[in-house]
């Protein structure tokens, strides 16, 4: 696990306004490849605000931001937003979808923005994608006639089509049942698992899979807590797991 | 690009009802501007026409006035005081053009005139019974006159080509003629300043529009003047000159004047006022089409506003997904710009229409002899500017809306939720 995806140092976020509150308190934080990391916590504590700040989109913060070696402190908006194109893919809470587009243009447009290859690849890609998500036959589908799982089956789709370094999720399953949420869990630790993929998922819901807290306990040994709290803030927790050695995912 | 336009393109078709409406704003204004430019501008050329049609760019002429030099001053014991002379008076009372076959033969090779027309004017008394109506004879080349000056359009009735057909013949002002009451085929008395008669027959009546300029103004063969004038074969009294270019003739006026020894007169010191009037009318249509511009222009804005508002989330999407703020914009505008590119389209093609019907209204009136209905003008410029500005008004209302559209945190939309 030597290479270094993403790292932060000494994070620190205000929220000015109505008063000023220091929301991040030099929180640092290491992902190298192919590693599967969590950030939880308490509702409030600021993963979310945190997640926004690793993902580029927030640039009000102090301390230094490394994606795949690159600094990214001191980049213009349109540097960010090429940097989150080719390199970053997102899944959100609420699906984010364009109800206006099929299943295969949304999985399609960061690919076709991106330009790297022609689109016929690209669609090839994007089906490929689907396929090995399940939902291969929803291609030709509007966004807005699918169910909530298969939704998020397409943004993660979406958020894979350009290779990017990372994933990285704001509360994936969120919004999901608990059927829903389980298989979007687990195709992330099939994506970690077999494809090596790179992903940092905020999370807080605490009866997700019992795999996960499982892991958890299981990996306390190893746990990386790297996140200091400010003073009567909740903590950030920020939690890696190596699926593959987990002995109980067979058990599951 | 080509994404930027596709995406333009799902968006609106995804709201195709609002940018049904936005169209059909831009489709209207552009339509009437067409029109309403069309009309005014056909009428403006109408009420050009009147006047330029038949009024030469430039007139060379004789005037009758006291010499500049008078020999007191060419007197070399004298030269050096200062001259008073009292009373001075005219002394050539010759309004011939002197030398006019070659001015004519320099004219005909000067590369920038259009065309020249020769004539010959002199006052008469028409004999009516016991009373003597005072009027112009103007003896003129009929087709050079017809060629450049439209003479044959202000023809009422009888034929005017039989004035170089027909010896001894002369064309009267249709108000001339009811005051002589003669018709066309019957003959006409007249008496020359120097005192001669002469028995012309009326070959055709003659109408300008302007009632003043119809009771004095009558026509012949330049023979047929120069017979009732007393004078030879080359004689001439008025040039009239039709330049390529109406906007020299000022300037050539004065090189003119000074190249021939005559009197020079140029169309636009003769017709300053008519050019203003001229001017306000397009002024004033002008205005009132870019003001319908500007308010289907207030529509697309408005529209694209509202749909700004809904996109949030797309917008959010799009700019975490790796679209720039510069290119969410582009997006926009995108939007605004084929808005006003097929409404503006679609706004030409209805101007079209409408000015063919305008085409079709029936206008008769008396002083327009050659129009039949309202005039309309179809040149290209007002389809150009009308297509310029639907594209340029449509371009500025969706400027703040995507400006706007750029600057959308994602992450507060994405936190919003």
């Amino acid at each position: 696990m030597g290479e270094m995806i993403l790292e932060a140092r000494n994070i620190t976020k205000y929220f000015h306004d109505p008063v000023e509150v220091k929301v991040l308190s030099e929180i640092g934080l290491k992902i190298n490849k192919g590693e599967f990391a969590t950030i939880t916590g308490k509702s409030g504590c600021g993963k979310s605000t945190l997640l926004y700040i690793l993902s580029t989109m927030d640039t009000d913060y102090n301390g230094e931001l490394f994606i795949d070696g690159e600094p990214m402190k001191g980049k213009g908006e349109a540097e960010l937003a090429r940097v989150r194109n080719g390199k970053i893919g997102f899944v959100f809470q609420f699906h984010y979808l364009l109800n206006e587009f099929s299943v295969l243009d949304n999985v399609m447009l960061p690919g076709l923005k991106l330009n790297q290859y022609p689109p016929k690849e690209i669609a090839q890609r994007a089906m490929r994608k689907l396929d090995m998500l399940g939902i291969g036959q929803l291609a030709q589908r509007k966004a807005s006639q699918l169910s909530g799982g298969e939704k998020q089956r397409v943004a993660i789709a979406r958020a894979m089509i350009n290779d990017p370094c990372i994933i990285m999720g704001d509360e994936p399953t969120g919004n999901l049942d608990k059927n829903n949420g389980e298989i979007v869990f687990n195709l992330f630790r099939r994506l970690a698992d077999e494809f090596q993929q790179t992903l940092l998922i905020v999370t807080h819901d605490q009866n997700l899979p019992p795999v996960q807290t499982v892991l958890f306990r299981w990996k306390m040994g190893k746990l990386w807590i790297v996140a200091r709290s400010c003073n009567n803030m909740p903590q950030i927790f920020i939690r890696k797991y190596f699926g593959n050695q987990f002995p109980f995912l067979t058990q599951h | 690009m080509k994404l930027a336009i596709r995406i333009a393109r799902s968006l609106l078709q995804a709201r195709w009802r609002q940018t049904l409406v936005a169209t059909t704003g831009v489709t209207f204004s552009v339509g009437m501007f067409v029109a309403l430019l069309g009309f005014m501008e056909g009428l403006n050329q109408m009420l050009d026409a009147l006047f330029l049609n038949r009024t030469p760019h430039i007139r060379l002429y004789n005037e009758l006035k006291p010499a500049a030099v008078q020999p007191v001053m060419m007197m070399p014991a004298y030269r050096a005081g200062h001259h008073f002379i009292h009373s001075v008076k005219t002394k050539d009372s010759r309004t011939e053009i002197r030398n006019s076959t070659a001015i004519l033969e320099a004219l005909r090779k000067d590369g920038r005139v259009a065309g020249i027309a020769p004539k010959v004017t002199m006052e008469v008394f028409f004999n009516e019974g016991p009373s003597d109506i005072a009027a112009s004879v103007n003896g003129i080349d009929f087709l050079r006159e017809d060629a450049l000056f439209h003479f044959s359009d202000y023809v009422q009735s009888g034929d005017a080509s039989s004035l170089d057909k027909v010896p001894n013949s002369i064309i009267l002002g249709k108000a001339l003629a009811e005051r002589l009451l003669t018709n066309v085929g019957e003959r006409v008395q007249l008496t020359t300043p120097q005192g001669a008669q002469f028995n012309l027959k009326v070959v055709a009546l003659w109408q300008s529009g302007i009632q003043d300029f119809d009771r004095i103004q009558s026509f012949t063969s330049l023979a047929t003047a120069r017979k009732l004038s007393g004078k030879t074969g080359n004689y001439i009294t008025d040039i009239q000159i039709r330049l390529k270019n109406i906007d020299d003739a000022p300037a050539f006026a004065k090189t003119y004047s000074h190249l021939f020894g005559t009197s020079a007169q140029d169309v636009q010191t003769l017709s300053a006022e008519f050019e203003t009037g001229s001017f306000i009318r397009s002024l004033i249509s002008y205005v009132v089409g870019i003001t319908l511009l500007t308010v289907s222009g207030f529509g697309i804005y408005n529209i694209l506003n509202m749909m700004i508002y809904e996109k949030m989330d797309t917008i959010a999407i799009l700019k975490a997904t790796g679209f720039s703020g510069k290119d969410v914009s582009r997006i926009f505008i995108i939007m605004a710009l084929s808005i006003g590119a097929f409404g503006g389209l679609a706004g030409l093609l209805l101007g079209v229409l409408l000015s063919a019907g305008i085409d079709q209204v029936p206008f008769r009136t008396t002083s327009l002899p050659t129009i039949s209905t309202y005039p309309v003008s179809y040149a290209p410029f007002i389809y150009i500017i009308g297509g310029v500005f639907s594209l340029l008004f449509t371009w500025l209302a969706g400027w703040l809306p995507s400006r706007k559209a750029g600057t959308i945190d994602p992450v507060i939309i994405i936190r919003g939720k």
